[in-house]
């Protein structure tokens, strides 16, 4: 029996020969944290005997989520971030105003690449399988342990097999794909298991569209989300990559717990609506009016968002009656937008645009809804009380989407009003 | 870690996220104890008066979903709560429980609220004291037993650090 791409990185990783359902102990190439759940994992490292010391080349501490800090309580957390890092005189920690959100900062400071093993006590670590990378989220704790010994268990886990082929529609990004299929095989639809994704339409997408695409592995319960590594890949790492690399692809033999098959053609503009990624409507069905557009995240913050999203709203402006904020993922991205003047679309269509932080996207600062308001996001959670007020309402979107929504003040498909 | 373990079952359904177990705003410190005050406090504000050392929660699909906070497994064992069986757990909840020390059993069993249950965890067998009735399951597998047995990841690394450093010494 052949192996997927998950069985052969995990099994290179631990030394040893595996399949689905065991349970073995691999070398992690890199651990991430960020500034919340960091600081329980540097409690816990603190109580290994004295004189520990951590690997530190594999530890990358990126804080996102509460900065710039936000009050005292996430001052002195990010702080103690800092101080890990100074004591251990850990290299790869990005201070604000040289980074940005831990997943896509990951992505563009070259530690991400195929076949690499890559851990972080960030539920989205899952999004780097865009690479061909196997990477997942895991708690604090054992962010601590792999800091101590490089290495951690894992259960190599069945994959499922999901093609797509045909064309996307106008409109119609790497977002509706991955909405379209939670929204066919439910938030629990691959619990424990990897998503390995085929077929002419995902080859097709740029690296940006597919990272939204495993980012979202985690909203159908997944391990991860992995997608064979091409020339995109490469040719985006040439300059980047921190080290060697191997590519991994599975066997034409492996075996596949599931296998499903869509068609780029029956993928709308998608929307799911509050409270689970699972409820999904077409974007068309979904009229709803909105207080508040948000354009970033990890899933979609990358420069292609928001070049989608400026391209709609250049020479307009946003409705009088909707705020629409505007998160570059990371100071890169930033920078990328002000050169090709989107930043200076976005301004002049009365968008709010601000520095990279994770902010709102977690209901933590920067964009909160107040009781009863309305929010299209290019996030990944719509939780109850996601975004703010328990009874506020997230509903996720593609960049296009967002941008459409904002200028009509209800939610939309840009292809009806473009 | 005991081998067999006895004790009363507080019940929930499917889907309890970690936000039910312990929500955000009670983050702010990582003391099981501390945290077991608040556990359920929005859904099921009586579950701190009813909860006794030893008790046993039963419940159904996708235990522990949502956020990757420790917090959720921290406030059931500080609560006093020796073990969950559930239809099944989340990834990452399941992950962490086992690193911190709670024993965790995914079985589908019939047991009401209030029913006493006894667990053999190296047979693999629960009895419901009450109805006399014996579900199994399958043991975890030897290295996470191994894990739980030693109170979480944290003293194993320990293990793993000081051969390093006996064997550095010779
Ligand atoms: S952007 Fe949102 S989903 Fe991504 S890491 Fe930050 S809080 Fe999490």
């Amino acid at each position: 029996m052949g192996k997927t791409i998950s069985e052969k990185i995990i099994g290179n990783k631990a030394g040893v020969n595996v399949e689905a359902g065991q349970i073995v102990e691999a070398n992690v190439d890199y651990v991430m944290v960020n500034d919340v759940t960091g600081l329980p994992a540097f409690e816990q490292f603190e109580k290994l005997p004295k004189g520990t010391k951590p690997f530190k080349e594999k530890i990358v501490l990126i804080p996102d989520h509460y900065v710039p800090n936000k009050d005292v309580a996430s001052a002195e957390q990010a702080k103690r971030m800092r101080d890990f890092a100074k004591k251990y005189e850990i290299e790869n920690y990005f201070e604000v105003g040289r980074g940005g959100v831990c997943h896509q900062l990951m992505i563009e400071k070259g530690f991400v690449a195929p076949g690499r093993l890559i851990v972080g006590a960030d539920s989205h670590t899952c999004s780097y399988g865009a690479l061909g990378a196997f990477s997942t989220g895991i708690g604090s704790t054992e962010a601590a342990a792999v800091m101590a010994i490089g290495k951690l268990w894992l259960k190599v886990p069945d994959s499922i097999k999901i093609t797509v082929n045909g064309k996307l529609d106008n409109y119609v990004y790497g977002k509706d794909i991955i909405l379209h299929v939670i929204g066919d095989i439910g938030v629990e639809g691959a619990l424990y298991q990897a998503m390995e994704y085929y077929g002419n339409t995902i080859e097709n997408l740029t690296l940006s569209d597919r990272i939204s695409i495993s980012n979202m592995a985690i909203e159908a319960g997944g391990k991860a989300g992995i997608i064979p590594p091409d020339d995109k890949v490469f040719e985006y790492l040439q300059k980047r990559v921190r080290g060697n690399y191997n590519p991994v692809y599975s066997d034409k033999d492996a075996y596949y717990i599931k296998e499903i098959e869509y068609d780029a053609a029956d993928i709308p503009p998608t929307v799911a609506k509050p409270f689970l990624p699972s409820n999904t409507a077409p974007a068309s069905e979904v009229d709803v009016k909105i207080d508040q557009a948000y354009l970033g995240s990890c899933t979609n913050g990358r420069i292609e968002d928001l070049r989608i999203a400026a391209e709609i709203l250049k020479g307009r402006k946003i409705n009088p009656e909707v705020r629409m904020l505007v998160v570059p993922a990371t100071k890169e991205v930033f920078n990328q937008a002000l050169k090709e003047g989107l930043i200076d679309i976005f301004e002049k269509a009365d968008c709010f645009v601000c520095g990279p932080t994770c902010g709102a996207c977690l209901g933590g600062y920067m964009g909160i809804l107040a009781d009863g308001e309305k929010c299209v996001a290019t996030t990944n959670r719509n939780f109850i009380g996601r975004m703010g007020h328990k009874n506020s309402e997230v509903y996720l979107a593609n960049p296009a989407v967002v941008a459409a929504s904002a200028l009509e003040g209800r939610i939309v498909d840009p292809r009806e009003v473009l | 870690m005991k081998e067999i373990l006895e004790g009363k079952v507080i019940k929930f359904g499917d889907n309890v996220d970690t936000d039910q177990i312990i929500p955000a705003e009670f983050l702010v410190t990582g003391d099981p104890k501390e945290l077991a005050k608040n556990a359920f406090v929005k859904v099921r504000p009586e579950f701190r008066n009813i909860v006794k050392e030893g008790d046993i929660i039963v419940a159904g699909r996708n235990f522990g979903c949502g956020s990757s906070r420790e917090h959720a497994p921290r406030a059931l064992m500080g609560a006093g709560i020796s073990c969950v069986i559930a239809k099944s757990f989340a990834r990452i909840f399941f992950r962490n429980s086992i690193n911190l020390g709670l024993t965790l059993i995914e079985c589908d069993i019939k047991a009401n609220e209030g029913d006493e249950l006894l667990v053999d965890l190296k047979g693999g067998t629960i009895k419901n004291k009450k109805s006399g009735e014996v579900f199994e399951f399958k043991p975890l597998p030897a290295f996470l037993l191994k894990i739980v047995e030693k109170g979480g990841l944290m003293e194993y690394v320990k293990e793993v650090l000081n051969e390093k450093n006996s064997h550095n010494a010779r």
